[in-house]
Parts: C-alpha cells; sequence; structure tokens
C-alpha cells in the first residue's frame, strides 16, 4: 500500500516534453505510404507481364529503383513507429516492453533492409 | 512441496444474483440487472434482478434505482445528487454505455436493463467508483486561470465574445468520468495517460484568450502518454452526456503541439 497523495502519483517523473515528432513522423510516413503504395499497385498491373526478366527491367530504371526504395523506408518506418506504441499500450511489464521495443526496432530494421538489398540487387544485377 | 493450483476462493464462478419479484398486480414490469459488490466483505460480486412496475416509478434510471433503494433493498449503493445531469454523481454503465442515471429514460433501454459501475475503476461499493485518481489527473493540468498581466484594477479581464464562445463547449464538462471511462486507452494506460475529461480541461484553458500560460500547459502535456496515448477512438465523445467532443478537443491540442514545431 502507497500512502503517497494521487496527485503525487499523477505528477509522477513530469512530462517527456516528447511525443510531437513521433505522432508527426506517422503522419508523414503514412501518407507517404498511401501515395507510394498506390503507384505501386499502378506499376504492377501496368506491367507488361510480373516474370523475373520484367521485375528487373523495371527496376533497372533509377525513377522506380528510388520510388521502390521509398516505398519500402515508408512502409516499415510507418510500421516501426505503429508496433512501437501497440506495445508501449499493452506491454505492461518493464523488462518485457524494453525487450519488446528493442525486438521491435531490430526487425523492422532486418526486414526493411533486406528489402532493400533485394530491390538494389534487381536494379543493378544484369538482366537475367 | 510447492503449491501449484490457486485457492479455491480466488477461482472465479459466476455468483448467482438474487431475485427481488415485482409486487402482485404490477401493469408493466421493467427488469433491472444490477452489479452488486462490497470489496470489504467476503462475497463475490452479482448481478441482483429487480423487477419494477414502471407505471409506479419515474421515467429515468435514476428514479428506478432510488425507486429500489427506497422501497426493495436499502443496502443498494450509489451516487446521486441533483436528478438533472449538471452535477456528474450518478454516471454509470447503462445498458452498456456510460452516461447519468438521471438523464437515461428507461424506455431506451429495450430489454432488461444492465446496470454496472463506470468501466475499469476500483469499486469502493455496487455502482460507486473510487475516482481519486479521475480527480488528481484533472488537478495536475492546473484548471484555474495563470497570467502574468495583472487583471486591471476596477473590472474584471476582458473578453470578446468570440473568445469566449471557444469555451463554451468545454466549460460545460460536469467530469462525470463517463468519456474518461468508455476509452480503452484510458483502461490499460490510466495511469500515466491523462484520459479525454482531464484533456478537454486542459483544452478550456489552452483556448482561453485570458490565460497566459499556454506554453507551460503545452510542455506538461507534451509526452507520448499523458497526450499521445488518445488513439482517435472517440468513445469519450460517443459516451459524453453533454454532447462534448473531448475527441477533437484532443486532436486540437495535438495540433497546436505541431504548429509549434513547425
Amino acid at each position: 500500500m502507497s500512502l503517497r497523495p494521487a496527485l503525487g502519483t499523477v505528477l509522477g517523473s513530469g512530462s517527456a516534453r516528447a511525443g510531437v515528432e513521433h505522432w508527426w513522423s506517422q503522419r508523414v510516413s503514412a501518407v507517404a505510404s498511401a501515395l507510394l503504395g498506390l503507384w505501386f499497385i499502378y506499376t504492377l498491373l501496368t506491367l507488361p507481364s510480373l516474370d523475373r526478366v520484367a521485375l528487373i527491367a523495371w527496376l533497372a530504371d533509377p525513377v522506380s529503383a528510388t520510388l521502390m526504395l521509398l516505398f519500402l523506408l515508408a512502409t516499415f518506418w510507418h510500421s516501426a513507429l505503429g508496433v512501437q506504441v501497440v506495445i508501449e499500450d499493452y506491454v505492461h511489464h518493464k523488462a518485457l516492453r524494453v525487450l519488446g521495443l528493442l525486438a521491435a526496432r531490430y526487425l523492422h530494421l532486418l526486414a526493411g533492409g533486406a528489402a532493400a538489398v533485394s530491390v538494389l540487387k534487381l536494379s543493378f544485377g544484369e538482366p537475367a | 512441496m510447492a503449491e501449484f493450483s490457486l485457492p479455491p476462493e480466488s477461482r472465479f464462478k459466476e455468483v448467482p444474483g438474487r431475485k427481488h419479484a415485482a409486487p402482485e398486480g404490477a401493469s408493466r414490469v421493467k427488469t433491472f440487472r444490477i452489479y452488486r459488490w462490497d470489496p470489504d466483505g467476503t462475497e463475490k460480486p452479482r448481478v441482483d434482478n429487480y423487477e419494477i412496475d414502471l407505471d409506479r416509478c419515474g421515467p429515468m434510471v435514476l428514479d428506478a434505482l432510488i425507486k429500489i433503494k427506497n422501497e426493495v433493498d436499502s443496502s443498494l449503493t450509489f451516487r446521486r445528487s441533483c436528478r438533472e445531469g449538471i452535477c456528474g454523481s450518478c454516471a454509470m454503465n447503462i445498458d452498456g454505455v456510460n452516461t447519468l442515471a438521471c438523464t437515461k429514460p428507461i424506455e431506451d433501454v429495450r430489454k432488461d436493463v444492465n446496470i454496472f459501475p463506470l468501466p475499469h475503476m476500483p469499486v469502493i461499493k455496487d455502482l460507486v467508483p473510487d475516482l481519486t485518481h479521475f480527480y488528481a489527473q484533472y488537478a495536475s493540468i492546473k484548471p484555474w486561470l495563470q497570467a502574468r498581466t495583472p487583471a486591471p484594477p476596477d473590472r474584471e479581464r476582458a473578453q470578446s465574445p468570440e473568445d469566449q464562445e471557444k469555451i463554451d463547449g468545454p466549460s460545460a464538462c460536469i467530469l462525470c468520468a463517463c468519456c474518461s471511462t468508455s476509452c480503452p486507452s484510458y483502461w490499460w494506460n490510466g495511469d500515466r495517460y491523462l484520459g479525454p475529461a482531464a484533456l478537454l480541461a486542459a483544452y478550456r484553458w489552452l483556448v482561453d484568450t485570458r490565460d497566459e500560460a499556454t506554453g507551460e500547459r503545452l510542455d506538461e502535456l507534451e509526452d507520448p502518454f499523458r497526450l499521445y496515448r488518445c488513439h482517435t477512438i472517440m468513445n469519450c465523445t460517443e459516451a459524453c452526456p453533454k454532447d462534448l467532443n473531448p475527441a477533437k478537443a484532443i486532436a486540437e491540442i495535438k495540433k497546436m503541439m505541431l504548429e509549434r514545431h513547425l
């Protein structure tokens, strides 16, 4: 049992003076994902075929490769921010929360990095 | 040897509630299913059934509760005062929605009237929740005028009618806690998230043109938990028995936060 006054508990360690950046980044990445997502779907629908040769030819174009990398950046960034919020919302065990936040961040870096390398490999690789 | 099973009294088993039948000759019977629990006692929570003759009862849910307490079961515990939606005392969960018992017509509920205390708050007894933390959160946003400019010696601080209109809405909050206790984010993180009621009050002072502590107020709110646990679920606005819009107020605060960064 704690005899600490309720106001003391609420004031706690004070405000973190943070959160705007995270909130704004979520919006920026959401808009980017939506726009680039539309471009991505449109491109897939208009490609002559979806086989390896056609995709490599498409990604060999520097504009396509750049937009594709930006699409990956926006979605993985957005997902990392969102998963972070979900963990903060629901994981209340302190050690598990820190572990969860670390894991979420590293896994997003890993998956995003792998996806980007794949695009670059296709983009710069010799046509098959 | 370690004990691996939980003690029998800690296991949840539905406890049958007590039934109070309507008096003979009742013409229009409605059943009220009311949550009963005394944390100081030894019994588990239960839901009691009370059959009420609507032809001998006032139109609001609070009328039925008062009738039950007066005529059927004096141990039923709930808060009430003004019976006209201005004190906020009789806030409870009726038919699945947080609202004021005094302004909720019984007729609005089609089947049995389920009445529970405000969700996710510690229960003091029956329908009375412990709002200590909720009030402390309200106190934490410093709900009073803070200005460095001294008030004119001969009159009050002036405010244009348009500026007054900005605070008309949020000033009408009666702190019944219907909004905050309907918010899932407040359920999971109510210890750190201020909740819609306190944030609506904060907004009321942020947009008050006589107040000069806007910066300090925003500083205090700029926190991933205090403010940004709001995920725009909008249960708060849906629940508010005064038809206020805490969700919009919180969105406006987020906008003010952003504006001083961009």
